[in-house]
C-alpha cells in the first residue's frame, strides 16, 4: 500500500516499476488480499489454540464465557457493522471522485472504531477489572461470580485459560483496529490535499479491505467469546 | 569462466552500481539489486556469527568430558547457532539475496512491485537480528532454536523475551519479502512470458513466498502467545495451569517444518538453473519440476506432526503423518531424477557453480534419504533427538540449501558486479567444501545411530574417535568458507570484466549488460520461446 504515497500527488500517479495505472491497480489490490491472507493465519493460530481447549475444557470455557457482558460485544457488533458501511461508502466516494464525500465517510468510519475502542477499553475491560477476572494481573474471582464458577464445578486456572484467550484474542483485534484507525487518519489528510482522484484510489481501496477483515475477525469472535457459553 | 567478453570498461557506463555514490544511496535504495546485495552482506555476517557458535561447539566436542566450555555455555552455543543461522541466515539465504536481484530481472520487471516494502524487509531484518544479537550479548538463552516450553517459558531465566521478539520481528521481513514476490511474479511479467515459459527459480520462488505468507504468521502468533504467558504469568502452555506444551510443538513446527522448505526450495531452483545451463541441454521435465515445487509447498503444510512422534501424539496423528512425510518425498524425487536426466547425454562442464550444483544433488538425496528413515515412526523412537538428526538436516540445509547457495552466487556473480572471479579457486573451495561437509557429517549419522543424543555437552569415550573425525571436517568446512569470502572481495574490485552473459546462458537476466541499469534493461524484453532453450550445437567453445 505504502509503495503508492511514494509517487506524490496526482500529477504522476504511476509508480515507475509498474508499465501503467491498470496494472498497478491490479498489484496493489492482489497485494492487500496476500496481506490479509498473512492475517487469517496470524488470527488462525489462536483460534486454533481456543478451539483446542474448549474441546478439552469444555465446562470451563463454557462458565468463563458467561463471565463476559454479552451486551458489550453486541454493541460492539454493531458499531463495526455501521462502520464497514461507512468505509464501502468512502471507497465508493473515491471511485466516483466526490472529495467531500470522501472525507465525511472516513471520519465517520474513524468515529466509529473510535467508539468501538472506546466501549471496550473504558467500559468492558474496566468492568472485567472491577470483576477480577484478568487473567495473569488480577485474576481472583470473587462473591457471584465466584459461586457461580464453583456452581459449574469448574478449576479456576481453566477459566482463566478462557480469559486469557478472551483477552489475546480481542487484544490483537483492538490493536488491528487502532492500526487500522491510523491509516484511514493519513487517508483522510491525503483526502484532504486531494491526492486521489477516480484514477488513483488504490490506498482507500486496500484500507477498505483491511478494515472489512478486521471488521468480519470480530464476527467470529463475538459469538465465539461471548454467545455459545450458553443462557444468562 | 574462459571466455572474457571485451567490452568497453564498465566504469565508462552507468548502471546501478555507480549510478550514485554514498552510504545515503545505498541505506535509502529502492532498487531491488542494492537490497540484495544489503542482504547479501546482512546475513553473510550472521553467517559468520553463527558459524562460529559451531566451531566453538566442534571444538569442545573434540574430549569426551568436554574441552572448552561449561555446559550451561555449550547449551547457548547451540541456541545460538541454531537460531543465527535458520532465523537469520537460511530463511533469508536465496530468497533476499539472489531471490530479490532475480525475480524481477527474470520476468522483465523493471523492480519487484513494492520497491519500498523491498526496502522495509530490510529494516525489519536489521532490527530483528539487533535485538536476537543483544539477547545474545546479553547472556544468551539456553532453549535451543525450537523455544519449546518449559525451557523457553517462566522457568527460564536466560534472555528469551529480547532473542525470541528478534525472531518474532524477523518474520515480518521474510513474510514482506515472499508477499512481493508473488505479487510481482503474477502481475509484472514481461509480454509473452507465459507461466510455463517461467525460469524454474521463479516457481520455485513462488512456492518458497507462499510458504513464507502462510506459515510465518503461524510463527509470530506462537511466539506472541509464549511471550504474554512469560509477561502475564498465564499458563497456556504449562501444564501445571491447565495449559498443553505440545500446544506450542504443534504451533512452532506448523510454520517451523514448512520452513525447511523455504530453506530448500530455492537452493532446488538455482540448482534447476546450474544444471541446464552447464549441460547445454533442455531440462528434463519442465512442467513436472515447475509443480513439484508447488507440491512440496502445499504438502509441507501437512508433515509437521513427525517432529513429535515421542512427544505424546496419538499413534493414529502420528501414523497420518508419517505417511503424509513419505509423500512429500515423492516431489523431491521428482527433482533428483529429473536433473539426473538433464545430465544425460549433456555436454556437461565442470564450472566452479556446476560443482556445487552436482555436490547439491549427492548431498541432498543422502539428506532425504535418510529423511525417510526419520519418517518411519518406529526408526524415529531410535535416533529422535540423536546426532543421526543432526546430520540429516545438516546434509539437506548445509549439504543442500548452502551448497545451492554458493553456487548461485557463484553462477550470478558475474551479473551482480560485473567481474569475474578466480575459477581455479573456486573450484578449489568448492572441493574442500564438499570434503570438509562430509567429514564433519557422516560421521554425525554413525554416532546418532550408535546413540549419542543431541544438545549434550559431554558423551561416553567410545564416541570419541567419530567426534574428532567431525571436528576436523568442520575446520576444513570452515577454511572452505573463508576462500570464496576472499577471492570474491577480490574480485570485485581487480576481477577480468565478464560481459554480459560469460556461461552463454538463456533467461532474461543474461540478456542486459553486467552489471544491469538501474531499470535493469534498455527497453522491455518480448518473450517468445520456452525456457532453457539450450542446444548441444551451440555448446561453448572451451
Amino acid at each position: 500500500m505504502s509503495e503508492h504515497q511514494a509517487t506524490s500527488g496526482v500529477l504522476n500517479p504511476l509508480a515507475h516499476q509498474f508499465d501503467d495505472l491498470e496494472q498497478q491497480h491490479d498489484a496493489s489490490y492482489f497485494g492487500m488480499w496476500i496481506f490479509l491472507a498473512t492475517e487469517i493465519m496470524f488470527f488462525g493460530g489462536m483460534f486454533a489454540g481456543y478451539t483446542i481447549y474448549r474441546h478439552e475444557y469444555f465446562s470451563a470455557f463454557e462458565a468463563g464465557s458467561r463471565l463476559l457482558d454479552w451486551r458489550f460485544g453486541a454493541a460492539n457488533t454493531a458499531v463495526l457493522i455501521c462502520s464497514s458501511l461507512t468505509m464501502a461508502l468512502a471507497v465508493r466516494a473515491a471511485q466516483t471522485g466526490q472529495r467531500k464525500a470522501l472525507i465525511t465517510f472516513l471520519l465517520l468510519t474513524i468515529v466509529l472504531g473510535m467508539a468501538f475502542l472506546g466501549i471496550k477499553f473504558t467500559f468492558e475491560w474496566t468492568r472485567d477489572w472491577h470483576e477480577h477476572i484478568v487473567p495473569g494481573i488480577n485474576f481472583a474471582p470473587q462473591g457471584e461470580t465466584l459461586k457461580h464458577l464453583q456452581d459449574a464445578k469448574v478449576a479456576l486456572p481453566h477459566v482463566e485459560l478462557f480469559m486469557f484467550f478472551y483477552f489475546a484474542m480481542t487484544g490483537f483485534h483492538a490493536l488491528h483496529m487502532i492500526v487500522g484507525i491510523g491509516l484511514l487518519t493519513v487517508l483522510t489528510i491525503m483526502a484532504k490535499q486531494g491526492r486521489f482522484s477516480p484514477q488513483r484510489f488504490n490506498p482507500v481501496e486496500g484500507s477498505g479491505l483491511y478494515w472489512h477483515f478486521v471488521d468480519i475477525v470480530w464476527i467470529f469472535l463475538f459469538p465465539l467469546l461471548y454467545l455459545i457459553g450458553g443462557t444468562h | 569462466m574462459s571466455t572474457v567478453t571485451l567490452e568497453p570498461s564498465i566504469e565508462s557506463r552507468v548502471h546501478y552500481l555507480n549510478v550514485s555514490y554514498g552510504i545515503k544511496s545505498w541505506l535509502l535504495t529502492t532498487d531491488h539489486k542494492r537490497i540484495a546485495l544489503l542482504y547479501l552482506v546482512s546475513i553473510t555476517l550472521m553467517f559468520f556469527v553463527g558459524g562460529s557458535a559451531a566451531v566453538l561447539m566442534r571444538l569442545h566436542l573434540i574430549e569426551p568430558t568436554g574441552a572448552l566450555v561449561e555446559p550451561e555455555t555449550y547449551n547457548k552455543l547451540f541456541s545460538m547457532h541454531g537460531i543465527i543461522m535458520i532465523f537469520f541466515f537460511l530463511i533469508p539465504s536465496i530468497p533476499a539475496t539472489l531471490g530479490n536481484f532475480l525475480v524481477p530481472m527474470m520476468i522483465g520487471a523493471r523492480d519487484l512491485a513494492f520497491p519500498r516494502i523491498n526496502l522495509l524487509s530490510w529494516y525489519v531484518y536489521i532490527v530483528g537480528a539487533l535485538l536476537t544479537l543483544s539477547g545474545i550479548i546479553a547472556g544468551g538463552v539456553d532453549t535451543g532454536w525450537t523455544f519449546y516450553p518449559p525451557y523457553s517459558s517462566n522457568y527460564s531465566h536466560t534472555h528469551v523475551m529480547l532473542v525470541a521478539f528478534g525472531v518474532f520481528v524477523s518474520g515480518f521481513s521474510s513474510i514482506l519479502t515472499g508477499f512481493n514476490f508473488i505479487v510481482t511474479i503474477h502481475k509484472m511479467r514481461a509480454p509473452g512470458l507465459t507461466w510455463f515459459r517461467l525460469p524454474l527459480f521463479i516457481w520455485a520462488m513462488y512456492a518458497t513466498s507462499v510458504i513464507q505468507v502462510l506459515g510465518t504468521p503461524v510463527v509470530a502468533v506462537t511466539i506472541a502467545l509464549l511471550a504474554l504467558e512469560r509477561l502475564f504469568h498465564v499458563g497456556i502452555f504449562d501444564p501445571k495451569l491447565g495449559g498443553d506444551p505440545i500446544l506450542f510443538q504443534h504451533l512452532f513446527w506448523f510454520y517451523s517444518h514448512p520452513a525447511v522448505y523455504i530453506m530448500i526450495l530455492p537452493g532446488m531452483g538455482v540448482v534447476s538453473e546450474l544444471v541446464t545451463c552447464f549441460s547445454r541441454k533442455r531440462i528434463f521435465g519442465y512442467r513436472i519440476i515447475a509443480f513439484s515445487s508447488v507440491a512440496i509447498a502445499v504438502v509441507g503444510f501437512l508433515v509437521w506432526g513427525h517432529h513429535m512422534f515421542v512427544s505424546g501424539q496419538s499413534v493414529y496423528a502420528g501414523l497420518i503423518f508419517s505417511v503424509l512425510s513419505f509423500a512429500v518425498a515423492i516431489p523431491s524425487a521428482i527433482k533428483v531424477f529429473n536433473w539426473t536426466a538433464t545430465l544425460y547425454k549433456g555436454s556437461i562442464s565442470y564450472d566452479a557453480p556446476m560443482l556445487y550444483a552436482l555436490g547439491f544433488i549427492g548431498l541432498f538425496t543422502m539428506g532425504g534419504v535418510t529423511g525417510l528413515f526419520l519418517a518411519s515412526m518406529a526408526v524415529d523412537v531410535h535416533v529422535h533427538d540423536t546426532y543421526f538428526v543432526i546430520a540429516h538436516f545438516h546434509y539437506i540445509m548445509v549439504g543442500g540449501a548452502v551448497m545451492a547457495y554458493l553456487g548461485g552466487i557463484h553462477f550470478w556473480w558475474p551479473k551482480i558486479t560485473g567481474r569475474l572471479y578466480p575459477d581455479g579457486w573456486a573450484r578449489f573451495a568448492a572441493l574442500v567444501i564438499f570434503v570438509g561437509f562430509n567429514l564433519t557429517f557422516f560421521p554425525q549419522y554413525m554416532l546418532g545411530y550408535l546413540g549419542m543424543p543431541r544438545r549434550y555437552a559431554v558423551y561416553p569415550p567410545e564416541f570419541q574417535v567419530l567426534n574428532v573425525m567431525s571436528s576436523a571436517g568442520a575446520s576444513i568446512l570452515g577454511i572452505g568458507y573463508l576462500i570464496p569470502l576472499i577471492y570474491l572481495t577480490w574480485s570485485m574490485r581487480y576481477g577480468p570484466l565478464a560481459g554480459p552473459n560469460p556461461w552463454k546462458a538463456k533467461g532474461l537476466e543474461w540478456q542486459t549488460p553486467s552489471p544491469p541499469p538501474t531499470e535493469n534493461f534498455e527497453e522491455t524484453p518480448v518473450v517468445t520461446e520456452e525456457a532453457y532453450a539450450y542446444s548441444s550445437e551451440e555448446a561453448r567453445v572451451v
